[in-house]
């Protein structure tokens, strides 16, 4: 062929994927909805990464941000509400080459399945769990989330919810063996994309709180700090989420974090002074769950047939 | 239990005859025979009934034991709610149930017996031997309440004997508390004319197991002999229970360890789990050397995790396995439909126990039929299994296994507590490569090829395991067409819910009909399911040597059903269920129509259009061969007086 050698093989050139390549089903969030925002970048992720569409797998719940699995061309695993992290963490366990992530929302994540999401973390089998927070139910019409704010009015709480929210990142920190918790927001694309490739790049359980937009029940909650960035508090270390420098100037709230410090990550996760985004903690050398879940999973069929009749010797009369 | 009456005449008479010096006595011959040890809890009697069986089977009996469980962990002592032991039923032919009443009963105080006295363990001419220690008391109401037993005991026709088992123990160890066990171990290897070597043998295996020392070792061995001696010197009851010798290679193991093994042998990788009795022993035995086959364990936050876990593993291409009771059954249930409707092949275990709620934790019932048959929302069908005997546990394992990943579908199989704590012979299991799970497919995926490619016929697709090149596609609780894509239009579900359905009408094609235990036709037959196949037999046996003409079914296959029941059914003239779940009794209603019949009977009811009737009842216990004797009489009595 021309311009090519001519010992050229097909097979020695990998192939590379296209953005087009991750292209699922056509989103039916609503329009607006920062869905669409954490979808593109997840894509852009799977395309700059090249992980090969077969070897991921993207697990959720059910709610509005659970239909993420069907956006992506990928080995998807639409489940039951609140259950997405056992699913997910079977996946991993006997798989060690497949890339699994996860899409849950507050409803989903930080109420019905909240047993999970604490086992989960305490697991730390590696995986990217996306908490898409938009403090309400989208996906059954309004009602209160465990994050809503107090006071925020519902179907369920006309008059206002009754009690102080959740705050996922602080319940997160409060968990042994918890590795990655970090928090990013859908409508900085360069800020979301930049916390999910340190999230994938994290050899743990990396959780990832992502601010939602939810135009359709929640219009306006998280506009004025859109529009005054001073509400946000970008944190940075060179440990933590790196952005580059034009990123950095959007926020003129700053302050650096070191994210091995449990007990500074613990009061920013409280912080007054605005809503902290970047990587409140990590620990790389937190214990896996999935090393030893994998263990044996190379054992020959012989080694599984001596196994038994060893198993069987014990009980022979 | 003596089944002829001269036997046990002659039995009774030889535990009445008195104490001789020491010396030969001749040992007499009997088919089998039922021995209870039992003490308060921590006093080790099951250890030693497990010891004392499995000599009887190396020897060459048939086994079946039965654990006497309390409620709590450490009930206080000497409590009738606190007994805790074991029955050891042996004998010249396989051993398939508890049996009826205890021939002899060792109690370690005499408060425990009550309890067993309750149970309907015991019959006149039982042979009682019980601890001295009491008598000796220093305290004047347990010595009174010893006296008052003892007069019970001897009023309501049991033999008593009062033995020292804590004063002669205590003369080799300081905590007797501990050895009182193994000292009647060799007291019952000298009445029943056991080979002391091989209960040396089990002592040393088990000990060396608990990673025990030689000086324990060396302790128990001498309690053995102390107990053997002191036997042979004041008892003068010898019996000899012939052996078969066994045509095959034999285990002896409970039904949990059945199941265990089972996964094994299925090429299981994961079992996921959440402890609950009396399912945990499985997980127990796996546990400790799942590991050496590659296996895992995985303990999850609960039983709703423990099977979306597996699930998990099982969607990624890995053989999975999730065990528990009835009350994490429930809580399964919505992850259940899911594996239906996405069709994720999973084998799950229920080792079921009294229900509902907490019920009864340890004991025995056959109550989560329906809810296994029918217990997800909407249309959920799957496989439901049922093993009758230890081999089958094992054995159904690979089956369930080979059926979940063929018919892309859950598979159930419903043992019990009878089944999971009974210690029984089976033949050695010829282990086979073809039982293991096949390697994952890696290779590309069809191009263009839908996940759920239904065929018309049977409703049977491959699925693509994500790795597979190719095959990516989005497994969903939703409704969905064949290539997992939501269903937005009506005709999508009903087509979808055909195909889920035809898998198991194909199924039952390729099961065979039950086979008939007796008569193949006649005036009652008995449909029974799971661990009481055994007592069920005992029962028709005994009928049919009186003339009636009874047979019985076991069913293994409860969804699909074992085809043919109806044609079967209609060659009797009346057809009843047994089994250890609640119903009605017809003489309890006010108004007929009304009954609620046992779970199996209102299945086959509803399936073979036939009025089918039921017997069942829920002791906490499995049901002895005497009680199912006694209903089938009672029916077979209204049958004669019935025209039809
Ligand atoms: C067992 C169960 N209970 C309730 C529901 C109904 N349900 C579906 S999604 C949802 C809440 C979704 O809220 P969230 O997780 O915050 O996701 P969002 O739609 O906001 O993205 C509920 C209550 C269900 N599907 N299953
Ligand atoms: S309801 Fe809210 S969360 Fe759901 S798709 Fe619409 S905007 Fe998004
Ligand atoms: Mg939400």
């Amino acid at each position: 062929m021309y311009g090519l050698k001519t010992d050229w093989i097909d097979e020695s050139i990998p192939r590379y994927y296209t953005f087009e390549d991750y292209e699922g089903a056509t989103a039916r969030w609503c329009s607006g909805c920062g869905d669409h925002g954490v979808l593109t970048a997840v894509q852009r992720l799977c395309r700059d990464e090249q992980l090969p569409p077969e070897k991921t797998v993207f697990v959720s719940g059910i709610g509005c941000a659970s239909r993420f699995p069907h956006y992506v061309k990928a080995y998807g695993f639409h489940g039951l509400h609140g259950r997405a992290l056992p699913v997910a963490c079977g996946v991993r366990a006997r798989r060690p080459d497949l890339h699994v992530f996860v899409a849950t929302g507050d409803g989903d994540c930080c109420s019905i399945g909240t047993a999970h999401w604490i086992h989960a973390i305490r697991y730390n089998m590696k995986m990217v769990v996306m908490l898409l927070d938009n403090n309400v139910y989208g996906l059954t019409k309004n009602q209160t989330s465990p994050t809503s704010k107090k006071g925020s009015s519902s179907n369920t709480h006309p008059g206002g919810s009754l009690l102080d929210p959740i705050n996922p990142i602080q319940a997160s920190l409060g968990i042994a063996n918890a590795s990655f918790i970090a928090q990013t927001v859908d409508w900085n694309p360069a800020h979301l994309f930049a916390t999910l490739a340190a999230a994938h790049r994290h050899p743990g359980f990396a959780f990832v709180r992502i601010l939602q937009r939810c135009p359709h029940f929640k219009s306006g909650l998280f506009e004025s700090m859109m529009n005054d960035p001073s509400q946000v508090l970008l944190m940075t270390h060179p440990d933590g989420i790196e952005v580059d420098a034009a990123v950095k100037k959007q926020f003129e709230n700053q302050r650096e974090h070191d994210p091995s410090d449990l007990a500074e990550a613990r009061a920013l996760a409280d912080s007054q002074d605005g809503t902290p985004i970047g990587l409140f903690y990590r620990n790389d050398s937190a214990d896996r769950y999935d090393a030893f879940t994998v263990e044996g999973i190379a054992t020959s069929r012989d080694t599984k047939l001596r196994a038994l009749e060893t198993q069987l010797d014990r009980y022979q009369i | 239990m003596f089944r002829s009456s001269s036997a046990r005449t002659a039995a009774d008479s030889a535990a009445n005859a008195p104490i001789p010096d020491s010396g030969e006595v001749p040992a007499l011959s009997v088919p089998e025979q039922i021995v209870e040890i039992v003490s308060d809890s921590g006093e080790g009697a099951q250890t030693a009934g497990q010891i004392f069986g499995t000599v009887c089977a190396k020897m060459g009996n048939g086994l079946w034991t039965v654990e006497i469980i309390p409620a709590e962990i450490e009930p206080p002592a000497r409590s009738r709610a606190g007994a805790s032991g074991i029955r050891i039923r042996f004998g010249t032919k396989p051993v398939a149930s508890m049996g009826d009443q205890a021939d002899l009963v060792v109690a370690f105080n005499e408060q425990v017996l009550y309890s067993r006295i309750d149970q309907g363990a015991l019959r006149p001419g039982t042979l009682l031997l019980i601890d001295d220690k009491w008598s000796a008391s220093d305290d004047p109401k347990t010595r009174e309440a010893y006296q008052k037993a003892l007069e019970d005991f001897h009023i309501a026709g049991y033999i008593v004997r009062e033995i020292p088992i804590h004063a002669e123990t205590h003369e080799l160890t300081d905590n007797p508390q501990r050895g009182k066990n193994m000292w009647v171990v060799g007291l019952l290897c000298a009445l029943y004319s056991r080979d002391l070597d091989l209960a040396k043998r089990e002592v040393q295996l088990l000990f060396q197991r608990k990673r025990k020392g030689e000086d324990v070792i060396a302790l128990n061995h001498k309690l053995l002999d102390a107990g053997h001696a002191w036997a042979v010197e004041h008892i003068d009851a010898r019996f000899e229970v012939p052996s078969e010798t066994h045509s095959e290679p034999m285990v002896v193991m409970n039904g949990n360890a059945a199941i265990a093994l089972g996964a094994m042998a299925a090429g299981i990788e994961v079992c996921s789990m959440y402890p609950i009795t009396p399912a945990t022993s499985a997980s127990h035995y796996l546990a400790a050397d799942f590991h050496h086959a590659g296996g895992i364990v995985h303990q999850a936050e609960d039983e709703i995790a423990a099977v979306g876990f597996a699930i998990g593993a099982s969607f990624a291409g890995k053989t999975a396995l999730t065990i528990t009771s009835g009350p994490g059954m429930a809580l399964k249930s919505e992850f259940l439909g899911l594996s239906v409707m996405a069709e994720v092949p999973l084998v799950v275990v229920d080792v079921q126990r009294g229900g509902p709620a907490t019920g009864l934790p340890t004991k025995v019932e056959q109550g989560d039929l329906l809810s296994s048959v029918f217990g997800q929302p909407g249309d959920a069908p799957k496989v439901v299994m049922a093993p009758s005997s230890h081999e089958e546990c094992f054995h159904f394992m690979v089956t369930a296994r080979k059926l979940a990943e063929s018919f892309r579908t859950p598979v159930f199989v419903l043992s019990d507590a009878n089944l999971a704590t009974a210690q029984a012979c089976l033949p050695r299991p010829n282990v086979s490569e073809e039982w293991l799970s096949p390697p994952i497919d890696q290779s590309p995926w069809k191009e263009g090829a839908p996940a759920y490619g239904w065929d018309p016929e049977t409703g049977i697709s491959r699925r693509p395991i994500p790795g597979q090149p190719g095959g990516a596609f989005v497994l969903t609780g939703l409704a969905h067409d064949e290539y997992s894509h939501i269903a937005y239009e009506s005709s999508i579900n009903q087509r979808a819910m055909n195909m889920r359905s035809r898998k198991f009408a194909a199924l039952q094609t390729a099961l065979k009909p039950p086979e008939i235990y007796g008569e193949e036709e006649g005036d009652l037959l008995v449909v029974g399911w799971g661990s009481t196949r055994g007592a069920i037999e005992e029962a028709v046996d005994r009928i049919r040597r009186d003339g009636h003409r009874v047979g019985s079914v076991c069913l293994r296959f409860l969804s699909p059903l074992e085809p043919g029941l109806d044609e079967i059914f209609r060659r009797y003239r009346r057809v009843m269920t047994v089994e250890i779940n609640y119903s009605d009794d017809v003489a309890d209603l006010g108004r007929a129509g009304e009954r609620r019949y046992s779970q199996l009977a209102w299945l086959l009811r509803a399936t073979t259009l036939v009025d089918v009737d039921c017997w069942s009842r829920v002791p906490g216990q499995p049901l002895p061969p005497q009680m199912i004797e006694e209903a089938l009489r009672s029916r077979l009595e209204g049958a004669e007086s019935c025209t039809d």
